[in-house]
């Protein structure tokens, strides 16, 4: 289907996605070649036919209320790309 | 040599220690450098881990995998190694655990020679879309091994390990076993746990199986399904030998008319499946003929469906607390946005992009909605089959393996995976058989569906229709 | 100009649970623990985890619908809320969207007019909490403790039916009082274990359609709540009356001014694009299940301030003060159990214990005494056995000390018990009339209001212990006869 350049803007920001200038027209081609991929489902009639939802045949998944012991502070640390000893840390805007 | 666990087991009660098997497997990883199957060698564990079940199995205490080498696709956890779905945004993480699915075989004595490159995020069909380079086939240094488990795929057909674990989403694994000529197993959905498994689609990821033979394939399956309290999905039916293959009676074998007579089938495949179809029949078996008006939108509904669900499984990808972040980005939203487009390669971005359009107001109904009914009418339109049918055939892939850079177009990428994404979208276990070859001599494999829960039967089946090739 | 406008508010509050663990993974659900030392893989969103029910998150869940008389769903199941946010580790919160586990139900506050109003609960459902994003303890970077990620929280959306500020304070309040009567939260807005949004619109008096509804967040106290509500309504009408439009928006409130401001950035309203959560099966609850929980439903305010009034007859002031809080109305209870003097009980309740309790801030399970002594004082008071004064102020500060002593012992051991002796008295009287002999002459004169301060004359010589009734009626016969 028919995507304006505006609305690739959009869903781009709602994926916190950069989508630069020069990107932009292949991006919205790529999206409307998928989309009118996408358009053949409209072939098939699902009147009154309940969407699918879960894929598991499992009910009623439950885990006692006992906390755990997992990682350590420092693991937990271990792979940010910006931290301290006690937090993850993320630069503020400037100014 | 060491192409099976058969031959491993040989080789061991014969005095070859696993260290020494374990160095064979490294000269051929060596060897074959210029396929980049492997993003990580595990170099230092592998041997500290040989030694280990060398001396288990001097005191005689060793488990049903003891001499197993396996490699694992790069999307599978193992802890304290590092793990990157084949992505930029992971390249440096290392992960806290070992998903679950691979700790049953550890703990049976298994050992992991490397992590595998496959196609980032597993979203790919021919390993060209990782970002640390594509993945030759070992067959032929032209040709993808198929995706996105291609590294998988290659690891096994060029002897660098006993087995290997893939995922399969959409075929990720049948489609590269049929390309490289291995055999390659995707469980039914909820039978092996999915926790460690980096998600995509979480309604349609399963870890499934590469070996050299069908007997590997089932025994590792076996070791890893059955319940995990830490994935909610997973089934809690109780799992079989699948590793003992019953005897086969007459069967009942469904095909669709839309897969024997489709346009895409090179004539090689076309031929080669009608010839077996008719020796089955005059081995006795039932052959089914039957309209499937689905397989058209097979490929579309899997699309919203699995783009949607990775558009929000892959938003933990954000730089902030794991994971790659922009040097330059000041600020949380230039963190993210810089981070995530940086981080993630094109076909990822596509598929991240598509999918926040299917959720997005105002369209999630005309494709999100849309499409989770006609899955459902796929699913029971496949019970129904079933109910008839012990099996589906079909060939695996459409073709044999391509040229490298010969696929550009998305769509008709997405189309690769025509006849194995319908066992994604209704759940069932299906597996590639590595049984022909094309007038080139290259592979290419015919599928085997089976019932929900049905892995008994199914390997059962193969194994039937594995001798029954060959004679 | 503001008496012909309705105010139209609904409230949303998020009540952090007491469980054990986590709403979706086992790490540890404990306020104040050093910054990132409660997580998990799981609670971290690291790649390949997957979330787990925890079943006390349903119990609790059941709990509070059965208290608002809620209907309890029996088919459920979780969705995606999807934004991107530093303290959400997944770029996702589970939650319920289509499928809230409570449906309806109500609150009771007091109504204008006496009586109760009933603010209508829309629905109740299951989520998780996020992190904490500290943005103004360093200079360059924002900080991020992921401790309360992944904590389960209830959320409870009312009606828009609440009319005043006041009925916004009230309802908080009983919504606070219930969720602490079941034990399900500590409900400290302070702490941000209670956390409160408010939708707050106008519109003419007679008008169906709902003014412009605006969203105020950031108010950390019920007081706050209700600040906010009165600034915002008065800033609304005064907009509509000079033909502005109310915008659509999200305001924060600002304590120090006690005023709302726009929170009002660039990018356009969130999309949050739910969709089913393929990682946690449906839920169905069964009847059998709920009426499990019903046996361990604890008794609720209202049954016990229903209790108070019509068993014991106390006045609604009082029955409402002593079910203020769960343990001081078990413990007074409890003190009913042991006398029937219920309205003695109530005032020793409401005056020297709360006394104690409050000048040391604590609760009352760290009260030194039982109830069963408390009842015992209550009884000596009803039967007049020692005066309220010397009950309040000399026996009860003796029994903080001695908390085992039986009251009794304590009235005879100081020598406490009521003067009732004519003899006795009398000759306390004739002691006072001689010291004070120009009032009495002032008395027989007319002025006759001057027996307080020969009462009170009395009730020093005696040290306090003179029967008031009888005292009095003595002295007046002495005073009358020895004109």
């Amino acid at each position: 289907m028919k995507i304006d350049k505006s609305t690739v803007l959009h869903i781009a920001h709602l994926a916190r996605l950069e989508v630069k200038e020069e990107e932009l027209n292949q991006m919205q081609e790529d999206l409307e070649k998928i989309t009118d991929f996408m358009d053949l489902l409209n072939k098939v009639d699902t009147t009154g036919v309940e969407p699918l939802i879960f894929m598991t045949e499992e009910i009623n998944v439950l885990r006692e209320d006992n906390a755990v012991e997992s990682i350590t502070q420092k693991d937990a640390l271990k792979n940010a790309a910006h931290k301290d000893s006690d937090y993850f840390r993320i630069p503020k805007v400037k100014g | 040599m060491y192409k099976n666990f058969a031959e491993v087991k040989n080789a061991i009660t014969s005095g070859v220690s696993v260290l020494e098997i374990v160095h064979y497997y490294l000269q051929n990883i060596e060897k074959n450098k210029e396929c980049n199957i492997f993003l990580e060698v595990f170099s230092d564990s592998i041997l500290t881990q040989a030694k280990l079940v060398d001396q288990k199995i001097k005191n005689k205490q060793a488990g049903r995998l003891a001499g197993l080498v396996i490699a694992i696709k790069d999307n599978i956890c193992y802890k304290d190694h590092r793990v990157s779905a084949s992505s930029k945004i992971l390249k440096n993480f290392c992960s806290l655990y070992t998903s679950t699915a691979l700790q049953r075989l550890l703990d049976e004595d298994a050992i992991v020679i490397g992590r595998t490159n496959c196609d980032e995020f597993a979203m790919g069909s021919s390993n060209e879309n990782s970002a640390y380079g594509h993945v030759k086939n070992p067959l032929n240094l032209n040709k993808v091994p198929g995706g996105s488990s291609g590294g998988s795929a290659a690891a096994v057909i060029a002897n660098t390990c006993t087995v290997s674990l893939g995922s399969d989403t959409g075929g990720s694994v049948r489609q590269p076993a049929s390309f490289t000529g291995t055999f390659g197993v995707k469980p039914t959905y909820g039978r092996v746990s999915r926790f460690g498994l980096i998600a995509y689609a979480s309604s349609f990821d399963q870890i499934g199986v590469f070996a050299n033979t069908l007997e590997d394939t089932a025994l590792v399956t076996e070791i890893m399904s059955g319940k995990d309290s830490l994935d909610s999905t997973c089934s809690s039916k109780q799992v079989e030998k699948y590793s003992v293959f019953e005897k086969t009676e007459k069967k009942k074998i469904a095909v669709f008319k839309e897969v024997l007579h489709n346009e895409h089938l090179t004539e090689d495949v076309k031929n080669s499946f009608s010839s077996l179809l008719n020796n089955l029949k005059n081995e006795g078996h039932e052959i089914n003929e039957i309209s499937f008006p689905y397989l058209d939108v097979l490929v579309p509904t899997y699309y919203v469906l699995t783009t949607a669900e990775a558009s929000s499984n892959l938003s933990r990808f954000d730089g902030v607390h794991y994971g790659y972040r922009s040097k330059d980005a000041v600020g949380v939203e230039e963190t993210y946005k810089k981070s995530r487009s940086e981080g993630f390669g094109i076909e990822v971005k596509r598929r991240i992009m598509s999918g926040t359009f299917v959720l997005s107001h105002g369209f999630y109904d005309a494709y999100y909605t849309k499409a989770q009914q006609v899955r459902r009418i796929i699913k029971e339109k496949t019970k129904e089959i079933f109910s008839n049918n012990d099996f589906i055939l079909s060939p695996t892939t459409p073709n044999s393996a391509f040229e490298i850079n010969s696929v550009k177009d998305p769509i008709q990428m997405y189309l690769q995976d025509i006849f194995t994404v319908h066992a994604n979208l209704s759940g069932n276990p299906a597996i590639s058989l590595p049984l022909f070859k094309d007038k080139d001599g290259f592979p290419f494999g015919l599928q085997v569906v089976a019932n929900n829960f049905f892995e008994k039967e199914l390997f059962s089946f193969s194994n039937y229709l594995v001798k029954f090739r060959n004679d | 100009m503001k008496d012909k406008y309705e105010v139209v508010v609904g409230l949303e509050v998020h009540a952090q649970l007491l469980t054990k663990s986590k709403a979706y993974s086992s790490d540890l659900n404990e306020y104040g623990a050093h910054p990132n030392t409660n997580v998990s893989v799981v609670s971290l969103g690291h790649p390949g985890t997957l979330p787990v029910m925890n079943k006390k998150t349903i119990e609790f869940a059941i709990k509070l619908g059965l208290a608002c008389h809620s209907e309890i769903s029996s088919h459920q199941y979780f969705a995606r809320k999807n934004y991107f946010y530093p303290d959400l580790p997944k770029g996702y919160q589970i939650t319920q969207d289509k499928t809230p586990i409570c449906t309806g139900g109500f609150i009771e506050i007091k109504g204008e007019n006496e009586g109760q109003k009933k603010i209508g609960i829309t629905r109740i459902h299951m989520e998780e909490d996020a992190g904490k994003s500290i943005h103004d303890v360093d200079v360059y970077d924002t900080l991020i403790d992921l401790n309360r990620a992944g904590v389960p929280l209830l959320e409870i959306v009312s009606e828009p039916d609440i009319r005043t500020s006041q009925e916004a304070y009230q309802y908080l309040t009983e919504v606070r009082k219930l969720l602490r009567y079941l034990d399900i939260c500590d409900g400290n807005m302070e702490e941000g274990s209670l956390r409160c949004d408010a939708n707050i619109s106008v519109r003419l008096i007679g008008e169906t359609d709902f003014g412009t509804k605006v969203e105020v967040k950031n108010m950390n106290s019920i007081k706050n709540v209700q600040r906010a509500i009165e600034y915002e309504v008065t800033r609304q009408i005064e907009a509509i009356e000079k033909g502005e439009k109310i915008d659509q928006e999200t305001r924060s409130f600002d304590a120090l001014k006690g005023i709302t401001i726009s929170m009002r950035t660039k990018e356009a309203a969130n999309d949050y694009r739910y969709f089913p959560e393929p990682d946690l099966p449906p839920l169905y609850i069964s009847v059998d299940q709920i009426n499990e929980v019903k046996k361990t439903m604890p008794a609720l305010p209202k049954e016990l301030f229903v209790k108070f009034k019509t068993d014991f007859g106390l006045s609604d002031y009082d029955a409402y003060n002593l079910t203020d809080n769960k343990s001081l109305a078990l413990y007074f209870n409890e003190v009913t159990k042991n006398t029937t003097h219920y309205k003695v009980a109530a005032n020793l309740m409401m005056g020297e214990v709360k006394s104690y309790l409050n000048e040391l801030g604590v609760e009352i399970d760290l009260f030194p005494i039982s109830p069963i002594v408390i009842a015992k004082l209550s009884n000596l008071i009803a039967e007049e056995k020692v005066s309220k004064t010397v009950a309040n102020q000399r026996i009860f500060p003796e029994l903080l000390s001695n908390p085992n002593e039986e009251p009794i012992d304590i009235a005879l051991r100081l020598n406490l018990l009521v003067e009732s002796d004519e003899n006795n008295l009398k000759s306390y009287v004739v002691q006072v009339l001689n010291e004070n002999k120009v009032e009495k002459e002032r008395y027989q004169n007319g002025e006759k209001q001057l027996i307080g301060f020969f009462m009170g004359q009395l009730m020093k010589v005696s040290g306090g212990k003179a029967d008031p009734k009888q005292a009095n009626s003595i002295l007046r016969e002495l005073l009358e006869s020895s004109k």
